[in-house]
């Protein structure tokens, strides 16, 4: 298939470059210099585009690819894809769904545990040699609090499994109810935050999620409260929730995402009660590695013309 | 016994505060409803007193006994009881009690969360973004995935349940050792600690620290462990050899450690400061105020049942 010419959008991963070069025509749109240099030398011949979290494919993009037959996202995030184009002019979409849940679950109890336990801000205690001179202070209990999740599908049922092993009680918000938990469901979202102390953001980013955390669901988790986000930086009012951090009127927060990535709001550089980290919640070896191999199944798929493995569009 | 009219019989035993200058009992307050209490082996009361309750670390020795003659009670306020002479106990048939399941939850939940933090680099990648480097640098190193791990426990009794609960729900398979092989539990049980390492991707250590399991985790277990291998202890830091372990980590001949104990806290070995692989916390797996609720009513209820001639909640046992 070395006659195939597919674009990869962005340095996403070093084994999947290597794949798609040793099966494809890789072309890689961060070596050109210019858009319109690019579009010059590839706009005819590029049949696939490999896109991730950082550059999908937009309206702009698509447009300008008019040998464009599929969309194979290394993510499960489709936030930056224009779904409906790829509809209208008959695109191919597909993202890696179920081999990464299990990582950003993981990421989301991680960031809740070291929340509020204090991990990261302990070992800072302890390499800065303060140990020496006095202990710790009292942190608050994991086990037993009460945990809130925003969108109960692949990623939010994972978190919630995990959280029951700690004697959470589980309750959720999303776009409708799921009988066959045992979970307590809030049909919206103000009063999930009232009722839980860990409000956990897992649902997909769309036009409504859009800043679904806001001024005043901030305020319902309140001051005790400790807001996780694993989904998407957009789904949070981030100057709301600096302010709201700053001010003491939120308990804490564990980030993996941001609104302008790699941006972070620096004040939250010197608080205590959050923990951040740059949007690694499918970032392990394996896990990596899975996702490669998902997108380049589901292009081989494509052009042999099998069923696609993992198909969104 | 003649009481004045105006005096109220006090019928609360008597309980010794047994305490190192810097330790206080937390709600020390909530005892006295119950027990009388002095913290003076001096005082004249030590001869009579048949209970004591023992602060946190404070070493309970053959010279502390000999000032407690009629002492037939220890009543300890941490689930390790390395600090008691338990043979010398045993030996003038002085029962001993620990903190039973009072702060196995909490220890469960800081074993997982440095699991978790080593694992996906979650400290580490904290400190990545605190120093502005994620637009510089862009891509982090990738982490490890906690799924599918083989845990292997050291020390099947409370705390090491409550861990290898809460990791099954992460997919992964635990394993154990214990002094013996508890006949009620599925995971596979390995006669030691070896054996274990060989068949583990990850060894949680939470078991007692007595004279043999001193050192238990020592350069062959490491060894057998591997360079993918990580190591949590959550229990006592001489049951690591402190110094092979920072030579493997130092080396990279092991893949990681989150250490909440230490051979000589509150010192910290300084080579492991340098280290993104390890994560470090100042011994304080069961600090929270829900832990010192817990441990209080374990207390009073071992004390009670004591001088009741009931059966006490927490007898000491060793896994």
């Amino acid at each position: 298939m070395d006659s195939i010419t597919v674009l990869m959008t962005s340095p996403m991963s070093d084994y999947l470059e290597t794949q798609l070069r040793d099966r494809f025509n890789l072309v890689k749109l961060w070596t050109y210099s210019s858009k319109t240099d690019f579009f010059k030398h590839n706009s005819h011949s590029i049949r696939a585009v490999v896109g991730n979290t950082k550059i999908g494919a937009d309206a702009e993009l698509i447009d300008s690819l008019p040998e464009l037959e599929i969309v194979s996202s290394y993510s499960v995030g489709l936030d930056k894809i224009d779904l409906r184009k790829c509809q209208e002019k008959g695109i191919r979409v597909t993202n890696t769904p179920d081999v990464l849940t299990d990582d950003v679950a993981d990421v989301a109890m991680g960031l809740m545990l070291a929340v509020t336990r204090r991990v990261c801000e302990c070992d800072r205690f302890v390499r800065r040699g303060l140990w020496p001179k006095g202990n710790f202070r009292l942190t608050n209990k994991f086990s037993g609090m009460q945990v809130g999740i925003v969108g109960l599908d692949r990623i939010g049922s994972a978190i919630a499994k995990r959280a029951e092993a700690f004697g959470c009680p589980i309750s959720y918000y999303s776009r409708s109810e799921k009988p066959e938990t045992n979970y307590k469901y809030f049909s919206n979202i103000i009063d999930l935050a009232v009722n839980c102390q860990i409000l956990v953001v897992a649902c997909a980013l769309t036009k409504e999620t859009h800043h679904i955390i806001n001024r005043e669901v901030i305020d319902a988790l309140g001051p005790e409260g400790i807001l996780i986000n694993i989904g998407r930086g957009s789904h949070i009012d981030e100057p709301e929730l600096v302010s709201a951090l700053l001010e003491g009127r939120l308990g804490g927060a564990g980030l993996d995402v941001f609104e302008n990535e790699p941006e972070v709001p620096e004040q939250l550089f010197g608080l205590e009660n959050v923990v951040l980290m740059p949007h690694v919640g499918s970032d392990t070896v394996e896990t990596a590695d899975a996702m490669a191999d998902l997108v380049i199944k589901n292009l081989e798929a494509h052009f042999l013309k099998k069923p696609l493995l993992t198909p969104v569009v | 016994m003649a009481t004045k009219d105006n005096e109220v019989e006090d019928h609360r035993p008597l309980v010794l505060i047994h305490h190192l200058p810097s330790f206080k009992l937390p709600l020390q307050d909530r005892l006295i409803t119950h027990f009388r209490l002095f913290d003076s082996l001096a005082s004249p009361e030590a001869s009579s007193v048949r209970a004591l309750i023992c602060v946190g670390p404070t070493p309970v020795t053959a010279d502390t006994l000999d000032h407690l003659p009629s002492l037939r009670l220890v009543v300890g306020s941490s689930a390790g009881l390395d600090h008691v002479d338990l043979a010398e106990c045993r030996r003038r048939g002085i029962a001993v009690t620990n903190s039973g399941d009072a702060n196995s939850e909490n220890v469960a939940d800081y074993a997982v969360a440095l699991l978790l933090d080593v694992l996906r680099r979650v400290s580490a990648a904290d400190r990545f973004v605190r120093s502005g480097l994620w637009p510089q640098m862009g891509e982090y190193p990738l982490g490890c995935k906690l799924g599918g791990k083989r845990i292997g426990i050291v020390g099947l009794g409370s705390i090491g349940s409550e861990v290898a609960k809460r990791l099954v729900a992460f997919g992964c398979t635990v394993a154990y050792n214990s002094r013996n092989k508890k006949p009620s539990v599925l995971y596979p049980y390995y006669a030691n600690v070896h054996d274990l390492a060989v068949n583990s991707d990850v060894l949680i250590v939470c078991c007692a620290l007595t004279n043999e399991t001193h050192h238990i985790i020592n350069k062959d277990v490491l060894t057998a462990l591997g360079r993918e291998g990580f190591i949590i202890n959550v229990g006592r830091g001489a049951l690591v050899d402190e110094k092979e372990l920072v030579q493997f980590l130092v080396q990279g001949e092991i893949g990681g450690a989150g250490l909440d104990v230490f051979e000589n806290e509150p010192n910290v070995p300084k080579e492991l400061f340098a280290l993104d692989n390890v994560v470090l916390s100042p011994h304080l797996a069961i600090s929270t105020p829900e832990s010192f609720e817990a441990l209080n009513e374990v207390i009073i209820a071992n004390l009670k049942a004591f001088f009741l001639s009931k059966p006490l909640l927490s007898p000491f046992q060793q896994e």
